[in-house]
């Protein structure tokens, strides 16, 4: 009896004891959930609270912005940011920056389609070489070449122009380009192509309505990718498009509406200008989330 | 594949290969003579030097400590990324409630992913601009908030003793969601059943992602290190738009050293071509070295 009632109070005992040690192990866990969690919401207000700030700000007026930083606007002030799409001649840039892209994004997608597609599915003497010659172009910074560069499109008749720009942006995206959809032109199968061939089709004919209507997932994330870097360019512009600044483009209007912000003090215009520039590229990411996600991703694993 | 392939050859590869040799190429090579010569730009004379600007550089205190700048930079930006990209990585993916079967990320995941890799999409100008008012001293968002603690408002960026680390931590907050995205989908393609099994063996969360998600990464991380540390010895259109390497040069970097020494006042094109150069070679031995220490043996899943 005795024995039995000390052997069940230690097998209480014990399992208590387990008990408690669950307990203990869970409510670690829990704390260690709660401390991580702590993390995320950390980073993602730090994310996302100057972007917030930012819009906010881009309705107060400058008293208001000077007064209380975190305040918020007490009317929703639409005239920040016609003054700045008029007088800081955002819109203007904001144009310019899309005739700009469309042109060079064009290019660089034909060219880039083109070429890759040559690598991916011919033969010819000097494929590697000329293949290696353009995919080495990623590994150096433009920063090399800036000052050549400079000449080289102004002998050209080209410096200040928006021709020059659209030509140099499609060069400098030329290597990733390629080399991305080299890559997905050599997964797309060789049958369809062999088939279309014997139905008569020409090489020409078979590019453009069998491959690249194929190639379409691949030509897509890059053309996102190269949609993103092109509309951010600021150092080529900087150094290609001096002078004539009605034909700056949208990061160029940028700065200079920060030079003179910061003598004017029109903190509002600022704001209400990095807001108008942000919005358009925040709702594009939005929407393609993924793929921009896994467009940009993919371009760095391979 | 059969005849009349040659027309195709050549009209797909001759403009890209001509575009990217006018623009890329050329511009590179002459980068290499240019630093060579004592050439003040706009005028047509340049006399051959050989190595005088390279001994010159040697000498130059300036150059010097946009260098250091940029060494620190190199040691502190990749690292702090790669960390903390490691650990929000691994709480979204699998940081949801132990215990149960199966590993699971946290409660909105997505959304988290979503906000982390918003500074991806943005432009590094509006980055900058957006910054340099959240560190403004008087209506920014960080001063505001301490001052409502009752807290000392620094000046930030007009401070010698802050502005580089200030610029520091901008480049990291603006890489990190980047790098949660790339880290989350290598985790992804690391099989469920390996951390099923590490976690019956009882193993911590810190054991796991030291011994287990760190190891099977290590190809990830390796990318990441180069791209980041390629990042880090350029930083150039931060600390333009923020600092302008202020105040006295505390917050240069080399990148601005050679846009002011060409395109500065003095335009002396020969000298920035030879810093181009210097800075190539760096970033080459940088991308090596990260390769050659970083290597392991490539982990295959069966």
């Amino acid at each position: 009896m005795t024995t039995l009632d000390r052997h069940t109070t230690a097998e209480a005992e014990k399992s208590g004891a387990a008990r408690g040690q669950d307990r203990r192990l869970r409510r670690e866990l829990g704390v260690a959930n709660l401390f991580s969690h702590g993390f995320l919401l950390l980073w993602a207000a730090l994310t996302a609270l100057p972007l917030l700030w930012m819009f906010l700000s881009s309705f107060k007026s400058d008293g208001e912005i000077l007064s209380d930083p975190w305040g918020l606007p007490g009317a929703l002030r639409f005239e920040n940011w016609s003054r700045a799409w008029t007088e800081a001649h955002i819109g203007r840039y904001f144009l310019n920056s899309g005739i700009v892209v469309a042109g060079s994004l064009t290019l660089t997608m034909l060219l880039g389609a083109t070429a890759a597609y040559v690598f991916a599915r011919y033969e010819f003497r000097g494929r590697q070489v000329a293949y290696y010659l353009f995919v080495g172009g990623m590994m150096f910074p433009v920063f090399l070449a800036l000052v050549p560069l400079f000449f080289v499109v102004r002998n050209a008749g080209l410096f200040g122009t928006w021709t020059g720009l659209i030509l140099v942006y499609a060069a400098y995206s030329l290597p990733f380009t390629v080399f991305f959809l080299t890559a997905f032109f050599r997964t797309l199968p060789t049958s369809i192509a062999e088939a279309a061939l014997i139905d008569g089709c020409g090489h020409f004919g078979l590019f453009f309505r069998v491959m690249l209507p194929m190639a379409r997932p691949g030509l897509i994330s890059v053309a996102i990718f190269n949609f993103l870097s092109h509309w951010n360019q600021f150092i080529l512009p900087q150094v290609l498009m001096q002078g004539d600044d009605s034909k700056w483009v949208l990061a160029q209007g940028l700065t200079a509406l920060a030079v003179s912000q910061g003598y004017q003090g029109d903190f509002s215009g600022l704001f209400a200008g990095l807001t108008i520039a942000t919005l358009p590229v925040l709702a594009v990411y939005v929407a393609f989330q993924r793929q921009i996600q896994t467009g940009l991703t993919a371009g760095q694993l391979k | 594949m059969r005849h009349g392939k040659y027309p195709l050859i050549i009209v797909f590869l001759v403009p890209p290969l001509l575009l990217y040799g006018v623009f890329v190429l050329s511009p590179y090579l002459q980068a290499f003579q240019i630093s060579t010569t004592n050439w003040l730009g706009y005028s047509a004379h340049a006399d051959s030097v050989g190595m005088a600007n390279f001994r010159t550089l040697l000498h130059d205190g300036q150059v010097w400590n946009a260098i250091k700048n940029n060494a620190i930079m190199l040691a502190v930006v990749p690292v702090l990324t790669i960390v903390l990209g490691l650990f929000f990585a691994t709480m979204l993916n699998m940081g949801g409630r132990k215990g149960r079967a199966g590993v699971t990320g946290v409660r909105g995941t997505s959304v988290y992913r979503m906000v982390y890799f918003f500074p991806q999409v943005l432009s590094v100008v509006i980055i900058a601009l957006l910054w340099k008012e959240v560190y403004h001293p008087n209506n920014g968002l960080l001063n505001g908030a301490l001052r409502a603690l009752g807290l000392p408002a620094p000046t930030w960026l007009g401070d010698p003793r802050t502005a580089f680390w200030c610029v520091l931590a901008v480049m990291v907050w603006s890489n990190v969601g980047f790098y949660v995205v790339l880290f989350g989908a290598a985790m992804s393609a690391v099989p469920r059943d390996i951390y099923e099994a590490v976690m019956l063996d009882g193993a911590s969360r810190w054991t796991t992602l030291r011994r287990i998600t760190v190891p099977l990464l290590w190809d990830t991380v390796q990318v990441a290190w180069i791209y980041l540390a390629i990042a880090a010895l350029d930083g150039f259109i931060l600390v333009q738009q923020m600092t302008n390497g202020g105040p006295n040069f505390s917050s240069d970097v080399i990148g601005l050293r050679m846009y002011e020494t060409a395109f500065g006042s003095e335009s002396k094109f020969g000298y920035a071509s030879a810093i181009g150069v210097v800075m190539l070679f760096l970033t080459l031995s940088v991308a090596v070295l990260a390769l050659r220490t970083a290597r392991r043996d490539r982990i295959e899943y069966s």
